[in-house]
């Protein structure tokens, strides 16, 4: 038998030969489409791009017009966003300029001083971002455990008029926001949790609820019953058979779900606007709110706005995978 | 599924003596598992479409300290009549056409254009999908700066204009009022957000799509023209309708976008019906009667969409 080395071709093979190679025509197709494709991104970033800009523009570069793509970038937005500053007189600056020169200002009362201001506290704007994630937090949390709990329950047993409970569930979350936030807000009222963090943990909890139960039943659905089965057979009861041999499984859904209602929650505008006023208040109703104050801030607000966008940006990334999943209520997979 | 359970014994023997007490009963169990969501929902959810309900019935300010007055159906025979809610059914019903239909027809031109994959599709589409998740009354406030007549970049992106000359917000022309202008820059924005979402859904039909069926029509030398009327879209009509299903629910429940970007309006022109029943029922007057009764009807046509896809939804599962 002759060696590959006398039957073999005289020069290596470095390119492909084979028959059903994508012919060159449909191979440049593709690249046209790939850079169509990453224009038309680029082009649905722009908002984003304009932005992340304006957040880093001085007063004057941001209402300059035509609007600038190129200038110098400064800090100033986010110290309007989250100080409150005072003039200061002459004197004063004097003396602050002192202590700049000997180092002991930070970068924020810099900045303030650059405009003749002094930083005289946290803005409004500090508390309304714990409360936002204080409340998000919260309600993700026991959102999420009960959705776990119901949804585990919807999956695995039967019971009499399933589907028009779990119709039920779905439904809740259809309702606009407005239709049940009137008889709410008179309840709340009643009760004495009108603009309290504990009434809109409550109501975040539930908003977030018939979507966690949609979920999570989707992903225990996936897992098979068959490992459950054998543990109860070994004798492990219901709940440990749950906590587990099931939960270990779920982990990547639940955690899905919690980043979901994390975003859900911390998007959330129209019930914190209506059933809060101050102490409650989050922070979405409260950036339009800036520009109340001494004309619009944009830089202020692009600066509040960015502080939203980043937190969202990562997730969806993260997410990826589960994104299809979550804004079908987990009813289609990929 | 049979080998799975004999490994999962094999090598995690569980030997255990089955104790029966301290056991609950997997009914005991799915109640103590159900209970929880639902007492929440009925508290936070049903129980206050009745309170609503009964207040649709009467004459009731939430600011003044009398009782809630039983009117009987004069608060629907007032909607019925106010020309006003007409004026915003009709924005919303304009909103929610237009919006609708742009973010279906975009949404599938994208899923067609990001369907092949090449090295980074899954990072484009990824950045393609970032605006729906961003929050809408954010979204709006930003849009408003981008649209901005003296220093937004919208206007000196559209050629042959005068930049300074259009206020869309404002729904100007050169001082003229245009109608419709901002309401229109609304639908924009809108269709920004979520053509992405069309997307999303209709690039998973795309994906779901058998090769076979275009090889066979490649063989019996369909036209793309045709394998595309005939293969492609009607493979992906389930996922589009629930797409538009969806969409036209969430279109006409739309709020936060249109607060953070006119606050309903010039005047009026985008006072969305959800923007008028706000303004009924939290600001002045405090209607809270005649809001309610609104909010009923409202709640009425979502409900009857609703149904629509969540039918659509069952069956697009069962297919799956």
């Amino acid at each position: 038998m002759s060696s590959f080395a006398e039957t073999g071709p005289r020069r290596p093979v470095t390119e492909s030969i084979r028959v059903d190679k994508v012919s060159p025509g449909a191979r440049a197709t593709g690249a046209v489409r790939a850079v169509v494709v990453v224009l038309v991104a680029l082009i649905m970033l722009i908002p984003i791009f304009v932005m992340l800009i304006t957040a880093f523009k001085t007063r004057i570069d941001v209402t300059a017009s035509p609007p600038k793509v190129f200038f110098q970038p400064t800090l100033e937005g986010i110290v309007l966003l989250f100080t409150n500053r005072a003039i200061a007189a002459p004197g004063r600056q004097e003396e602050l300029r002192q202590l700049a020169r000997e180092g002991k200002l930070n970068i924020f009362e810099q900045i303030a001083l650059d405009s003749g201001q002094e930083i005289t506290g946290a803005s409004p704007y500090v508390g309304r971002i714990i409360n936002s994630l204080l409340i998000a937090g919260i309600s993700t949390a026991l959102s999420v455990f009960l959705g776990v709990l119901a949804g585990y329950a919807f999956s695995r047993f039967s019971l009499p008029g399933k589907d028009d409970l779990l119709f039920f569930i779905l439904s809740t979350r259809m309702l606009p926001a407005i239709v049940v936030t009137i008889p709410l807000f008179l309840m709340f009222r009643q009760v004495g949790l009108y603009d309290s963090h504990l009434g809109m943990i409550l109501l975040y909890t539930v908003f977030n609820l018939s979507f966690a139960v949609w979920l999570m039943k989707g992903f225990f659905d996936e897992i098979p019953r068959e490992y459950e089965e054998a543990a109860l057979v070994d004798g492990y009861s219901r709940l440990e058979t749950f906590r587990k041999i099931v939960l270990p499984q779920s982990l990547s859904g639940i955690a899905a779900t919690t980043v979901f209602c994390l975003i859900f929650a911390w998007n959330e505008y129209a019930f914190a606007l209506m059933m809060t006023s101050e102490k409650a208040r989050t922070a979405p109703p409260s950036i339009p709110s800036m520009i109340g104050r001494g004309g619009v801030e944009w830089a202020a607000i692009a600066a509040g706005s960015l502080g939203f966008l980043i937190p969202v940006i990562i997730i969806v990334f993260a997410l990826r995978k589960y994104l299809l999943r979550g804004v079908t209520f987990g009813a289609i997979r990929q | 599924m049979a080998t799975v359970t004999a490994e999962s014994s094999t090598s995690k023997p569980f030997v255990r003596v089955p104790t029966r007490r301290n056991q609950l009963s997997d009914r005991a169990v799915m109640n103590l598992f159900i209970w929880p969501t639902l007492i929440l929902l009925i508290i936070f959810n049903f129980f206050p479409l009745f309170y609503s309900l009964y207040l649709s019935f009467t004459s009731y300010r939430a600011t003044s300290p009398t009782a809630p007055v039983w009117v009987g159906i004069q608060n629907y025979t007032n909607i019925l009549t106010d020309p006003d809610l007409w004026q915003a059914f009709t924005t919303s019903g304009r909103y929610v056409l237009f919006s609708v239909a742009l973010q279906t027809v975009v949404g599938f031109g994208l899923a067609l254009l990001v369907r092949g994959k090449f090295r980074g599709s899954g990072v484009v589409t990824t950045l393609i999908l970032i605006p729906m998740m961003l929050s809408p009354v954010v979204v709006g406030l930003f849009w408003k700066l981008i649209y901005n007549p003296s220093f937004g970049f919208f206007n000196y992106a559209i050629p042959f204009i005068n930049p300074a000359a259009l206020d869309m917000i404002g729904s100007r022309f050169a001082d003229i009022p245009v109608q419709y202008l901002a309401l229109a820059s609304v639908i924009l924005v809108d269709v920004w957000m979520w053509s992405p979402f069309v997307m999303l859904l209709v690039l998973s039909g795309l994906n779901a799509i058998p090769d076979y069926l275009y090889e066979a029509a490649a063989i019996d030398r369909a036209s793309s023209w045709f394998q595309f009327w005939r293969i492609t879209v009607p493979q992906v009509m389930p996922l589009l309708l629930i797409a538009v299903l969806f969409r036209t629910i969430e279109a006409l429940k739309s709020f936060d976008l249109v607060m953070g970007m006119t606050g309903g309006g010039p005047g009026n022109q985008t006072e969305l019906i959800a923007v008028y029943l706000f303004r009924v029922a939290f600001q002045g007057q405090f209607r809270s009667g005649y809001a309610s009764a609104l909010a009923y009807i409202i709640l009425i046509i979502v409900i009857a969409i609703s149904n629509l896809y969540i039918r659509y939804l069952n069956q697009a599962k069962g297919e799956a």
